[in-house]
């Protein structure tokens, strides 16, 4: 039994099957790219995952619990915490209590001295620390993706599902964002992430998950899926991302 | 420290002022007790996840009501009791079924079941009973409805408190700002939302069935008066709906207002009313105690 399992997890959008019988899984500790061009249903992917919307079919497991079917909340409980892809701060709550609260709601129920002890810590991760009491709305683009991922890392999870979250990141950024999620790596943290920078895949992981279309094409060590003519050509003939 | 002491001082003090004041200071006084408590209940749910109700009178109504039925054949503590549940279980079927509707949706939506509550007892009490209105005689003294209309709003405020300090809060006060990362974060969104909907309906309830011998006589379009909804919400707005003291100090001068307003222009009073709907939208959107914060943070910044 591996870590996490997908098997033939179907996601039907009306006519559209953005999610078609993918299955693979994931070892304990193991970080994993998911690539695919845009629309292939890597998002899509995630979101069943973690409980965003409701499987058509298939089965997802982590660590033998069945997620599918559960809610959002109770997925969040057995330990999934992931970032969004269109980035989700909570304006009106300073940055200690925006990732807080996956410690508090989370599965080990922290609350008081020490739900904002795990906060300050995964502050302190993302390099956010020196701003906790100031209020979310006034981050930057950048520092609101490394507050969602301090929230992500405060929920203290069994796996880490981050959707593109090294995208829009300058080369230096990018290097320390690489260094981070390197860090919760050798932390023994089990990662999923959707990644469009190629450099960053390759520096981190060392086996991706490709999807086209919904369906998976590839499940390989890095180089030998980069160079495979179905992926090549999944990415040449859809648009590639900048 | 002084944030329980300096409450219970004030609370003393309003509980004795019904021994000096007159008749009509002793009704305005309830009034105001009876506003701070609505909007303060009102607060307790809508305050921090910004699900605007409408339906404040849907339960007031139904307090009132519930004492208009049972005042004679039950005491008046049972009586209570049963409003309280009625209200309890009308907010627990009622958020069931809709707590998944956001904005403009759940406002009509809360509008409509106030609208609704008042057409169904309407229409059995004419159907079934053959009455319209009904009579509350109860052996009650205009101070003890006071009294108990101040401990309700005492208790509320208290509540409110005790709720901004807990789990509850930080669930509600996440799921006013995104809830989709409140679900993904592991906050059970019906559960948290339907308690804190509960809760306030049975305040909001209890405070109707205080009220209502003061009615005398109850009919459906008395007890159900939609304007009643409007009042509270606007008076939590104008105070500050997310901070503990907000609605009171939303409810304590804005019924004030409407009071001296509806006795010295009666005809003008509903336009002046929408006026100032409209004044306290566009000139204090965040309501009083935030504004005057951000005034005082701008002087100090200006100073320092
Ligand atoms: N909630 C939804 N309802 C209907 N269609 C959807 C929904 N979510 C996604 N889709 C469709 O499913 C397909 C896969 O979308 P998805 O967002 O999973 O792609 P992606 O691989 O994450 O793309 P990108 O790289 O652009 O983020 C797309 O065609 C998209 O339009
Ligand atoms: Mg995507």
């Amino acid at each position: 039994m591996s870590f996490l399992e997908i098997d033939r997890a179907v996601k039907q959008f009306g006519g559209l099957r953005a999610v078609s019988d993918v299955s693979f899984t994931l070892e304990k500790g193991e970080v994993v790219g998911l690539l695919g061009p845009n629309g292939s249903g890597k998002t899509t992917l995630i979101n069943l995952v973690s409980g965003a919307l409701p499987a058509t079919s298939g089965d997802i497991r982590l660590d033998g619990l069945r997620l599918t079917g559960l809610s959002r909340d109770r997925i969040a409980r057995a330990g999934v915490a992931r970032t969004f892809q269109l980035v989700r701060t909570l304006p009106s709550l300073s940055l200690v209590e925006n990732v807080m609260i996956t410690a508090v709601f989370g599965r080990h129920a922290h609350w008081g001295a020490a739900a904002r002890r795990v906060a300050l810590g995964a502050l302190e991760m993302v390099g956010l620390s020196d701003r906790a009491g100031v209020a979310a709305a006034d981050l930057t683009y950048i520092d609101q993706k490394r507050l969602e991922l301090a929230r992500a890392l405060a929920a203290e999870p069994e796996i880490l599902l981050l959707d593109e979250w090294l995208a829009g990141l300058n080369p230096t950024e990018l290097a320390e964002g690489v260094a981070l999620i390197r860090t919760l790596h050798q932390g023994g943290l089990t990662i999923l992430m959707v990644e469009h920078i190629i450099d960053a895949v390759r520096a981190l992981c060392p086996r991706v998950v490709v999807m086209n279309s919904g369906e998976l094409i590839a499940d390989a060590p890095t180089d030998i899926a980069l160079a495979d003519p179905m992926v090549v050509s999944a990415y040449l003939g859809g648009e590639v991302d900048a | 420290m002084s944030r329980i002491i300096l409450p219970l001082i004030g609370l003393a003090l309003l509980a004795i002022v019904p021994l000096i004041v007159t008749d009509y200071g002793l009704g305005l006084l309830i009034g105001a007790a009876t506003y701070v408590t609505l909007a303060s209940a009102w607060a307790l749910f809508s305050g921090q996840t910004h699900y605007i109700s409408l339906a404040t009178v849907a339960f007031y109504g139904t307090g009132a009501y519930t004492v208009a039925v049972l005042n004679e054949t039950l005491g008046y503590g049972a009586v209570l009791l049963c409003a309280a549940l009625i209200g309890g279980t009308i907010a627990l079927v009622v958020g069931l079924a809709t707590l998944r509707l956001r904005g403009v949706y759940f406002v009509i939506f809360s509008f409509g079941l106030a609208e609704l509550v008042r057409q169904l007892i309407t229409w059995y009490e004419v159907n079934v009973t053959g009455t319209l209105g009904r009579y509350i005689f109860l052996d009650i003294t205009t101070r003890q409805i006071y009294w108990q209309m101040l401990g309700l709003a005492a208790i509320t405020i208290a509540l409110t408190a005790w709720i901004h300090r807990s789990r509850l809060g930080m669930a509600l006060r996440v799921i006013g700002d995104d809830e989709t990362v409140a679900a993904h974060s592991g906050i059970n969104l019906a559960r948290v939302k339907l308690l804190a909907f509960v809760l306030s309906a049975v305040i909001l309830t209890l405070a109707g069935a205080i009220t209502s011998p003061r009615y005398v006589y109850v009919e459906p379009s008395i007890v159900f008066n939609p304007t009643i909804s409007f009042l509270t919400v606007i008076m939590a707005l104008l105070g500050g709906a997310n901070r503990l003291w907000g609605p009171t100090l939303g409810a304590v001068p804005l019924f004030l207002i409407f009071e001296w307003l509806s006795s010295n222009f009666p005809d003008s009073y509903p336009i002046l009313l929408g006026l100032l709907f409209i004044g306290v939208v566009f000139l204090v959107p965040n309501g009083l105690i935030a504004s005057t914060e951000r005034l005082l943070g701008k002087a100090k910044g200006a100073r320092g």
